[in-house]
């Protein structure tokens, strides 16, 4: 419990320092302005959200491996995390590209992919809800969860394979691309305080799907 | 500061989504150690 309230400090601490940082200590923009100091909650989030859905596609494989309960945990509790931060990108990223492009949204390949992504791990969700059975509904779900994890490397790819409305990446991006020094820092001190804070939510939800358990042996006990 | 507004609703907003977020992890897992604490509760008093 007390590493588990230092995690969530710390994550707190975090969040609330890069938040200051973006706003504070990142210079402006030339051209954008003020609506570029989106990029370190937005890009942070997707990334926080991408290695999300790649422990759940980690707890996937090993429970097809293994066929033991703690890793269907860590795949549920990694998908749904996933979930919520590929969310904010969804919400964050429209409301970035209205002033810049005029438009909120339109169906180009890195846009559509993550729609997609978000649909994906949607299905995932709902597929654990529509089977009873726990071993089948792990089983069935973790070899969904491995399917769809084939998008993550698309939606990252997507702006570097493709022509599309979403500007080009500024980080990994090749020759010709990258970030002011200070914004570089302020972006990958933001990715680091989302990563961790990614690690809070799947700790505590990890833990509401142990209790879960916990209460189907107790259910059964008392059944029997 | 044009759409100065714009950041903000974005920082409110995402951070809503996740505050929600974590407010029913939060309120799922009190509600299941509430039901393991009865059951408990239950199967102590059959023995």
């Amino acid at each position: 419990m007390a590493k588990r309230i230092t995690l969530g400090a710390v994550a707190l601490l975090l969040v609330i320092a890069s938040a200051y940082a973006s706003f504070y200590i990142a210079p402006q923009e030339r051209t954008m302005g003020v609506i570029q100091r989106i990029f370190y909650f937005h890009v942070a989030s997707a990334w926080a959200g991408f290695t999300a859905f790649l422990i759940c596609f980690i707890g996937n494989l090993l429970y097809v491996w293994k066929r033991a309960d703690k890793y269907d945990w860590l795949g549920v509790s990694s998908a749904e995390v996933g979930l919520a931060f590929t969310t904010v990108v969804l919400i964050t990223g429209p409301i970035w590209a209205h002033p810049v492009w005029g438009i909120w949204w339109t169906w180009d390949a890195r846009l559509t992919s993550t729609f997609v992504l978000w649909l994906l791990y949607v299905s995932y969700l709902l597929l654990r809800t529509l089977i009873e059975e726990p071993d089948r509904r792990a089983l069935l779900s973790s070899l969904f969860g491995i399917f769809a994890f084939i998008d993550v490397p698309l939606v990252f790819g997507a702006i570097r394979w493709w022509r599309t409305q979403h500007p080009s990446p500024v980080i990994m991006g090749g020759q010709g691309s990258g970030l002011e020094p200070t914004m570089k820092a302020v972006f990958f001190f933001s990715v680091i305080a989302m990563h961790v804070f990614m690690t809070f939510l799947i700790v505590e939800r990890y833990i509401l799907e142990k209790t879960k358990a916990e209460v189907d042996i107790l259910q059964r006990e008392v059944e029997a | 500061m044009k759409n100065l507004d714009s950041v903000f609703a974005a920082y409110i907003i995402g951070w809503g989504v996740f505050f929600l977020f974590y407010v029913t992890i939060a309120k799922r897992t009190a509600d299941l150690r509430a039901e393991v604490e009865r059951m408990k509760a239950r199967l102590s008093t059959h023995e």
